[in-house]
């Protein structure tokens, strides 16, 4: 699979179809790597890799990327061309200016599974049927993929890609009961004071490194309300509860009706919050109050939020111990 | 003499312009009392009440806030109550997910004509969030006295 990109990668770069390529390169650690741009053929044969481990979502970067001029290659995972189309519906990005590799993914493997494993020095990943093998500085590890998948992949919503110009690999199909608002459902099912147990013990963790807001393909704000001084949430760690909730409640809002539940948010977080438990309320939400919707499936469809029908649901009648 | 003070809630309502707050001044020269606990602020548009504003109230020491606007399809500008009210249900929604009590946050839709409704909310308000007691979860010590 990687050597197929990284051919075709090269291909396009020599017949001009793109004068640069997103996507992935090893990081400080193997299982660490980052988004990055190759402008030539032997940058790519350097340091291309796309394994178990290539988990970012590179729709972001194509904000910035569509202004530098140019057009750019990119490859995306079918969750990622979610969040493409949902910035091609927000204008936020020019689809002449990208060419998409749609690549196939079978989910990504969560690293911090693999330690609580027990395995460490990790230095390379690849897949055989339904197992990885993990290759450490201590000799080759073999995990079940099910015991070292990524929350979102174990419940991934679709593995059909909603745009491409071109495809590696195949494009999959819907999931159509993914169990990824089970835990949402699990929640609501809780008492009041059980949920507001619950959120504290996760959101008093934050440390508002920003890093959910910075990762995520929905929030592409040029000026972000928490970076005003005046918001009243200031740019370190929250010193008490209520700018840790509002921190969470305002962002989560934010991308309500546009969160394509690409779960990148969850996984940069330093401290492990589970942030999509956040987005997934509000997509659930939507789904039950005002049909279903999933952001970046048809960039022609109207937001929820931007629309309205004249019986919707009352405000009263939302939440969970109305009575 | 008694020492502890008598539990007195705050409460913030945002009014829109056009019916609510002209619906507390109906109530007002028609002489129907509403408790002094309830804060006044006025909105153009109960659409212009943005999900921080109710957070802030809170933050700011509120122990309840309510939204009062037009009637849904009475919105002086066609559909700001539309919106207001799909993004209301939403948030409020999501307050209770994360276990702050959903009593606290309330949205009514009272005319201009309504001064008795105006009154009547208000003071149901007022006694629901008395019975609840102080803001707790929503609370920020900084900005108590």
């Amino acid at each position: 699979m990687q050597e197929l990109m990284k051919k075709r990668a090269i291909e396009l770069l020599a017949d001009g179809t793109c004068d640069r390529v997103l996507g992935w390169e090893k990081g400080d650690f193997a299982y660490d790597q980052t988004p990055a741009l190759f402008h030539t053929a032997e940058e790519l044969r350097a340091s291309f890799v796309y394994n178990g481990f290539s988990a970012a979502n590179l729709s972001k970067y194509l904000v910035k990327e569509c202004r530098a001029g140019g057009k750019i290659a990119v490859f995306l995972k079918p969750c990622d061309t979610y969040s493409f189309n949902q910035l091609l519906a927000e204008h936020r990005i020019k689809r002449e200016m990208i060419y998409v590799i749609g690549v196939a993914c079978d989910g990504k493997a969560d690293v911090e599974k693999l330690k609580d494993a027990g395995i460490d020095g990790i230095t390379d990943i690849r897949e055989e049927g339904e197992c990885y093998v993990v290759s450490t500085i201590y000799g080759d590890k073999t995990v079940k993929k099910a015991e070292a998948l990524a929350e979102r992949c174990l419940n991934c919503k679709s593995r059909k890609h909603m745009a491409y110009d071109e495809l590696i690999g195949e494009s999959g199909e819907v999931v159509p009961n993914s169990g990824r608002f089970d835990m949402v459902e699990q929640l609501e099912a809780m008492t009041p004071d059980e949920r507001y147990e619950f959120w504290r013990g996760e959101l008093s963790r934050c440390i508002r490194c920003n890093a959910c807001r910075n990762v995520c393909p929905a929030c592409t704000c040029e000026q972000c309300i928490f970076d005003n001084p005046k918001s009243g949430v200031a740019q370190k760690a929250a010193v008490n509860s209520f700018e840790e909730n509002m921190f969470h409640i305002i962002r989560a809002f934010h991308v309500a009706g546009r969160c394509t539940d690409c779960g990148e948010c969850s996984r940069v977080c330093p401290e492990h919050i589970p942030l999509h438990l956040l987005n997934r309320k509000f997509i659930k939400d939507v789904n039950s109050f005002y049909g279903e919707y999933q952001a970046g499936e048809d960039p022609a469809a109207r937001p929820p939020l931007g629309r309205y029908e004249k019986n919707d649901i009352e405000p009263g009648e939302a939440g969970g111990n109305r009575a | 003499m008694q020492d502890v003070k008598e539990f007195r809630p705050k409460i913030v309502a945002f009014c829109c312009n056009w019916c609510s707050y002209a619906g507390a001044d109906l109530a007002g020269s028609s002489r129907l009392s509403y408790p002094a606990d309830v804060k006044i602020i006025r909105v153009p548009c109960s659409c212009r009440v943005n999900p921080l504003f109710i957070l802030r109230a809170f933050q700011r020491g509120a122990d309840g806030v309510i939204m009062a606007g037009c009637h849904p399809g009475d919105c002086h500008y066609t559909s700001g109550n539309y919106f207001a009210r799909r993004r209301m249900t939403l948030l409020f929604s999501m307050l209770d997910y994360l276990g702050i009590e959903r009593e606290r946050t309330r949205v009514e839709w009272i005319s201009a004509a309504e001064g008795a409704k105006f009154s009547k909310t208000m003071n149901e308000f007022a006694a629901t969030i008395a019975a609840l007691g102080e803001n707790k979860r929503l609370e920020d010590l900084r900005c108590k006295n």
